[in-house]
Formats: structure tokens, C-alpha cells, sequence
């Protein structure tokens, strides 16, 4: 036995990136709520910027988009395993 | 002048005709306030998400029009006023969603769902 830690590998990181960014996405529909579903999990919550990797302020009109098709029931307010 | 859209649910109890005669009436709201209509779409009896007044689905239906911003308050008034609406959102759009919608009238973002919707508006 060996005190000495082995070295754990560790797969690289993969660089996140803003898909409204990259693709020049520049409005957020909220009419359309089967792309809505990519930004939400299976209860129905917005995923969190760091899982998705949105910037900042397109992750205001995610957020924005999906609360305005909660509003008139495109999507769920809360849900049960939606995808 | 504004760019504006609104969504609105009509309640499922009505007949065809009478869903067509409402929205009727909500664009000569628009057309006295000397609005300009830009699109009427009609995207039919929908389901729900969630139930709302205990019903489970609803007529959907969409406005884009170009008005000075004391229209939407008129029409909003109207929403109130009409029992058969079961929930109405007016947006600002800004000159992306402008963009974004007349590519959309266009069917360039064409979704099979979407196209027989557009047929009977």
C-alpha cells in the first residue's frame, strides 16, 4: 500500500458557450415552447446559466421567454416529467 | 408609434363562428384607435398546460400591431370586460422581435404544426 495519492485523470473540461451568442440568435421566442423546453428541466424550472452555459443577457430573456409561455399555459408552471 | 403583439385565450365553450366574431371585434378595437394591423393569426383549439377557469383547452390567438401605446390600454380593457377571454399578454416588440416575426409570418422557422394554423388565418 502506498501513501502517496495516485493521480486521478480527469476528463478536459469542454469550454461552455452561449448558443444565442455563437448562432447570432438575437430575440427568444416565447410563442415557441418546444425550444423553451431545452432551457427548462423536467419539473418545469429554468436551468441555471452554469449547466447551459447562457451569458448573461440572453439568460434574462430565457428566463423572460419562458415566464411570459408559463403565463399563458405554453408551458407549466411546475410539471412531472416533462421530457 | 409602437410595435406591439398579443396573445389571447378564448374561452373553448364558444362555437367557431363565435371565436371568429371576438377577434373580430378586438381588431376593430385596434382599427378605432387607428392601429395598424399587421397580423391576425388563428392557431386553433390548443391544449393547456396547466387548466385555467377548469377548462383544459382554449383558442389561441395572435395580434401584431403598430399603435400609438394608449391602444393598449383600450383593448386591455376590452380583454377585462369580455368574459370569453380566459387570459391575454401584450408584448412590446423590440426591432430583433420585429425581425424575428416577419421571418416567422414568412415560414422560414416552419414547424408542420404550425402551417395549417397559418391556413385558416
Amino acid at each position: 500500500m502506498t501513501l502517496q495519492n495516485e493521480s486521478i485523470q480527469r476528463a478536459e473540461p469542454k469550454a461552455k458557450y452561449c448558443r444565442f451568442k455563437k448562432n447570432g440568435i438575437r430575440y427568444i421566442d416565447y410563442k415557441d415552447p418546444d425550444y423553451l423546453m431545452k432551457f427548462i428541466n423536467e419539473q418545469g424550472k429554468i436551468f441555471p446559466r452554469r449547466l447551459t452555459g447562457t451569458s448573461w443577457k440572453y439568460q434574462k430573456k430565457v428566463a423572460q421567454a419562458v415566464k411570459r409561455a408559463r403565463l399563458l399555459a405554453l408551458l407549466p408552471f411546475h410539471g412531472d416529467a416533462l421530457k | 408609434m409602437k410595435n406591439y403583439e398579443t396573445v389571447f385565450i378564448l374561452n373553448p365553450v364558444l362555437s367557431e363562428d363565435q371565436a371568429k366574431d371576438t377577434v373580430e371585434k378586438f381588431v376593430k378595437v385596434l382599427t378605432n384607435t387607428k392601429a395598424n394591423i399587421v397580423n391576425v393569426e388563428k392557431w386553433g383549439l390548443k391544449k393547456l398546460a396547466y387548466p385555467i377557469q377548469h377548462k383544459s383547452t382554449g383558442f389561441y390567438n395572435l395580434i401584431e400591431f403598430e399603435a400609438e401605446n394608449n391602444a393598449v390600454a383600450v383593448l386591455e380593457t376590452e380583454f377585462r370586460r369580455d368574459e370569453s377571454v380566459m387570459r391575454f399578454l401584450t408584448t412590446v416588440l423590440d426591432k430583433f422581435a420585429v425581425e424575428y416575426n416577419t421571418r416567422r409570418r414568412k415560414g422560414e422557422f416552419k414547424k408542420d404544426k404550425k402551417q395549417p394554423a397559418k391556413q385558416a388565418a
